[in-house]
């Protein structure tokens, strides 16, 4: 099974630390949630974990190779990484933007009958083949939002990572996206995505990674990782994990002062 | 529109091409059929046709395919289809370099300095562009950029002007600035053919990288491109390709910013797939525009350049009042 890993991670930007001292170490066929509050260094790990950020000093390794060190075309096939914010600054088709996907994989001749067959299946996994040909511009949020993750798993890669993916998603839509992480991580997918949500965060995840002011507070099964202590530290909260009829349940009770 | 397929638009547009070549070939102050390109002893015409006018024609397909392709290539960079090398200031500094040279009058005893300044001018002006954006080239640091290098070859060719050592010098320099095929040679062609051929085999090889800016500098990192090439490679084939337009033309602008955006619908606004056609397409504009320039009425010949300004400038004003009215 593919391990992705990091350690000692450093990432300081114009003198303020933004990660310090993060080691994980992240196993394939399994969602690893990242959660944490506002500018806990959330993305930026994520950035680094996908090789697309260099840290100020540490290094991913994927399988024992660091990231730095391979090809980036070689990464990207492995690889997937799909922004927090995404940009689609042409109106092209939903397909034309799937098969983005398969950029790492294409030659000088264009594209391969391989190529056709996998953005097929990305589009098929992500529910998106009722509008293929849509130009991109006329979907809603969550279409588009579904074209993206198609464009990620067009490259049939070992991991995907994702940076808040169910943000601005409704309530099915969210759903929705979970079980197509669940099932890629079933696949052998390593899934690593951050979150907002907390009870998605433990519906959908088997291990969750808590950071705060760019240090990992917590990193322990869905279960167990989410207690009252980590969550007033972390957020500066009184909560408690309750059960709800569909599943373990994050009630807020009120704002508590950061201790410092 | 919908988008065609790229036999049917390629076929389309080269078509176009030869049709408007052969037209290139015959018009003009003295019509030319083609019954005189065969009598070559008795009917002189000819002499028209192979010294004078098929060098402009070359000429005209060169740098119409530099100057689209420029700005298909700038347009998909930037992802802004309001860019291309005159906006972005590319043009305006391998004026720059192009007419110190005709200041100081290197050009009469040393013709290769024009073109070497020029393309000199054009390498600086992308490297200044490519330093100024930043690595996060955002729209607006871009666009900036440009006005920056427009206003600093304004005021530096202005300044030529005003200092000029002689009237003729001054009229040398106005002329030349205001961009035309007129009274072209072999000479220009044999300068300018491999600058623009070596300049636009790069910007073609970006293909791929303009492709997966579609999704952002971030999304193009992660799918393995590197920035950092595609960048380099970009600033040398525009500095090529536009500076050696430039230098053999003067500054013909506004083909570089229509080309592009006529044909995005056609191939599905992907941006590698609008390469080839920009080529082609900034060719057939130029050589459109050069045919109706030589058919004006007037006096002299209206300047190429500034026939393309004329045309370009309400064209651009509509592109912006759409972009305004899809933000809004």
């Amino acid at each position: 099974m593919s391990v992705l890993s990091c350690t000692d991670l450093n990432v300081h930007i114009g003198g303020k630390a933004i990660l310090s001292a993060v080691s994980l170490s992240i196993e394939a066929g399994q969602v690893t949630a990242v959660v944490g509050p506002n500018g806990a260094g959330k993305s930026t790990l994520l950035a680094c974990l996908a090789g697309l950020r260099e840290p100020t000093s540490g290094g991913t390794l994927l399988d024992s190779v660091p990231l730095s060190g391979m090809k980036s075309r070689d990464r990207a096939k492995r690889l997937a990484f799909l922004p927090q914010t995404p940009e689609i600054a042409w109106a092209v088709e939903a397909r034309t933007l799937v098969e983005l996907g398969r950029t790492p994989f294409i030659g000088a001749r264009g594209q391969s009958e391989e190529d056709h067959t996998a953005v097929d299946r990305a589009m098929a996994a992500a529910n998106v083949i009722a509008f293929e040909h849509r130009i991109v511009d006329t979907l809603s949020g969550g279409e588009r939002a579904r074209v993206l993750i198609a464009r990620a798993l067009a490259g049939e890669p070992e991991w995907l990572l994702a940076d808040e993916p169910l943000t601005g998603l409704d309530p099915a839509h969210q759903l929705d996206a979970a079980s197509l992480f669940r099932r890629l991580a079933d696949d052998g997918v390593g899934m690593v995505v951050t979150l907002h949500d907390l009870s998605m965060a433990l519906r959908m995840s088997d291990r969750i990674i808590v950071l705060a002011e760019g240090g990992v507070l917590a990193d322990e099964p869905p279960a167990t990782a989410l207690s009252p202590e980590v969550l007033r530290r972390a957020y500066g909260v009184e909560a408690t994990l309750t059960q709800g009829p569909g599943g373990p349940l994050i009630d807020v009770i009120c704002r508590v002062p950061l201790p410092r | 529109m919908k988008p065609i397929s790229r036999p049917l638009l390629y076929a389309g547009l080269l078509v176009l091409l030869v049709i408007l070549s052969g037209i290139s070939l015959i018009a003009g102050k003295v019509w030319v059929p083609f019954s005189a390109w065969t009598q070559t002893d008795i009917d002189p015409r000819w002499a028209i046709v192979f010294e004078l006018r098929l060098p402009r024609t070359v000429l005209g397909i060169l740098v119409g395919a530099a100057l689209g392709l420029s700005g298909a290539v700038l347009q998909g960079y930037t992802r802004n289809p309001l860019a291309d090398p005159g906006v972005l200031g590319v043009s305006a500094m391998a004026a720059l370099g192009a007419v110190l040279t005709l200041y100081y009058g290197v050009t009469a005893y040393a013709p290769w300095a024009l073109p070497v300044a020029a393309i000199s001018g054009a390498l600086i002006g992308v490297a200044i562009l490519m330093l100024l954006s930043g690595s996060a080239s955002s729209l607006v640091t871009f666009i900036l950029a440009g006005a920056i290098l427009n206003i600093l070859s304004s005021a530096g060719v202005s300044l030529a002007l005003s200092l000029a050592p002689n009237p003729w010098a001054v009229n040398e320099i106005v002329d030349w600035l205001m961009g035309s095929l007129a009274d072209r040679s072999f000479e220009e062609v044999k300068m300018a053919l491999p600058l623009i051929a070596i300049g636009c085999g790069l910007l073609l090889t970006t293909g791929r990288a303009l492709d997966a800016l579609t999704l952002g500098e971030i999304g193009a990192r992660s799918l393995g491109i590197s920035m950092s090439k595609t960048r380099w490679v970009l600033a040398l084939g525009v500095g090529l390709a536009a500076g050696a337009s430039v230098a053999v033309t003067g500054v013909i602008g506004f083909v570089g910013l229509v080309t592009p955006h006529l044909l995005r619908p056609l191939v599905g606004a992907r941006p590698g797939a609008l390469l080839v056609p920009s080529i082609l397409g900034g060719a057939v504009i130029v050589l459109a525009g050069d045919i109706l320039v030589r058919m004006t009425p007037a006096a002299g010949e209206v300047k190429l350049g500034v026939a393309m300004a004329a045309l370009g400038a309400p064209f651009f004003l509509v592109l912006l009042l759409r972009l305004r009215r899809k933000i809004a």
